[in-house]
C-alpha cells in the first residue's frame, strides 16, 4: 500500500496532478448550484418588491 | 414535419429545454461519476507502470482526456456560437456560453498536470513549445470570450459578441492538435488514434478511453446545469419562471 501511494518516486507529481483535476472539477460542479440559488434569491426578492408596490 | 425536426423546434424553447436539462442531469452526474470511478481504477491500480517513463505516466490519464474536452468543449462552444450568429437561436447562445467556463477548467487542468508529468519526463515545468503554447494560447481564447460577454451589460448582444470571437480563435483548433506533426516539438505525438491502430496496450488503454467517456459525460451535465441557471436568469420576467418559484403573496400572508 505505501508502495502504491510512493508510486516509484512519482508521488510528488502523480498525486497533486490528481488532486487538480478532482479540485477544478468539483469547483465546477458547485459554481451552478451556488449561482442557482443566487438567480432564484433575486427572482424572488423582485417578485416581492412588485408585489408590494401594488395597490391592494 | 418529421418527428426529429419537431422536437429539436421543442428543444430551442427556454422552458422545454429547462425541464429537459432537469430531468437528464442526475442521470448524467452520476454515469460521469461511476464511469470516472472505473476509470480511475483501471488507471491506479490495473494499468502496468510504463516501461520508459515509470509511474509518472499515470498523469496522462487525467492530462489527455481533459486535452480531448478542452479542444471538443471549443468546438462545441464555436459550433454553437455560429447558430446563435447565424439563426439568433436563443438556447445556442446560452449553450455557447455555458460551455466556455467548463472548456477553460479543462484547459487549466491540461496546462497544470502537463506541467506536473513533464519536471520529471522532461526536466522543466514549461518550455515554448508548439503545443504547449497553443494549448496556453486556447485558455485565453476562452477567458477572452467568458471576459466578453461579461462585459457587455444586454446579454444577448454580449452572447453574440463572445460567439464571434469565439468563431475567429476556431482557427486555433488545428494548431493545437496538428502542433505536434507541423513542427519539432518536445511534447510527444498522439498515441491513440480514431481512425487506424492505437500505440498503446489494451491494459493502458481502456482506463483511458472510460475517462474520456467520464468527462464527455460530465461536460454536458455541467453544460446543462449552467444552461439552466442562464435560462432563469435570461427569462426572470416570464411567466414559466414565476411559476417555479412559490408565489410572493404568500409569503405576506
Amino acid at each position: 500500500m505505501a508502495d502504491f501511494f510512493a508510486m516509484h518516486g512519482y508521488a510528488a507529481y502523480v498525486w497533486p496532478a490528481y488532486a487538480v483535476f478532482a479540485i477544478v472539477l468539483i469547483a465546477d460542479a458547485l459554481t451552478p448550484l451556488f449561482a442557482r440559488r443566487r438567480v432564484l434569491r433575486e427572482i424572488d426578492s423582485r417578485q416581492r418588491r412588485a408585489a408590494s408596490r401594488k395597490p391592494t | 414535419m418529421n418527428p426529429l425536426l419537431l422536437w429539436f423546434h421543442k428543444l430551442g424553447s427556454p422552458p422545454y429545454f429547462y425541464r429537459f436539462a432537469g430531468r437528464w442531469l442526475p442521470w448524467l452526474y452520476a454515469l460521469a461519476l461511476i464511469s470516472g470511478c472505473a476509470g480511475f481504477y483501471g488507471a491506479l491500480f490495473t494499468a502496468p507502470a510504463d516501461y520508459q517513463q515509470g509511474d509518472s505516466f499515470r498523469i496522462l490519464y487525467v492530462h489527455v482526456p481533459c486535452a480531448w474536452m478542452s479542444l471538443f468543449a471549443y468546438l462545441f462552444m464555436a459550433a454553437n456560437g455560429f447558430v446563435a450568429l447565424v439563426w439568433r437561436i436563443k438556447l445556442s447562445e446560452t449553450l455557447a456560453m455555458a460551455s466556455a467556463p467548463i472548456g477553460a477548467a479543462f484547459t487549466f487542468i491540461t496546462l497544470v498536470t502537463g506541467s506536473l508529468w513533464g519536471k520529471p519526463t522532461w526536466g522543466t515545468w514549461w518550455t515554448w513549445d508548439a503545443r504547449l503554447t497553443s494549448e496556453l494560447v486556447l485558455l485565453f481564447l476562452y477567458f477572452g470570450v467568458i471576459g466578453l460577454y461579461h462585459a457587455i451589460e444586454d446579454r444577448r448582444q454580449a452572447a453574440r459578441a463572445a460567439a464571434f470571437l469565439a468563431l475567429v480563435g476556431i482557427v486555433n483548433l488545428p494548431i493545437v492538435h496538428y502542433s505536434v506533426i507541423w513542427w519539432n516539438t518536445l511534447h510527444q505525438a498522439q498515441t491513440v488514434s480514431l481512425l487506424g491502430p492505437s500505440k498503446i496496450a489494451p491494459s493502458m488503454l481502456w482506463p483511458l478511453l472510460t475517462l474520456a467517456f467520464a468527462t464527455h459525460v460530465y461536460f454536458f451535465a455541467s453544460l446543462l446545469a449552467r444552461t439552466r441557471v442562464a435560462l432563469l436568469e435570461l427569462e426572470s420576467g416570464k411567466d414559466w419562471v414565476r411559476a417555479l418559484l412559490p408565489s410572493p403573496e404568500t409569503g405576506h400572508g
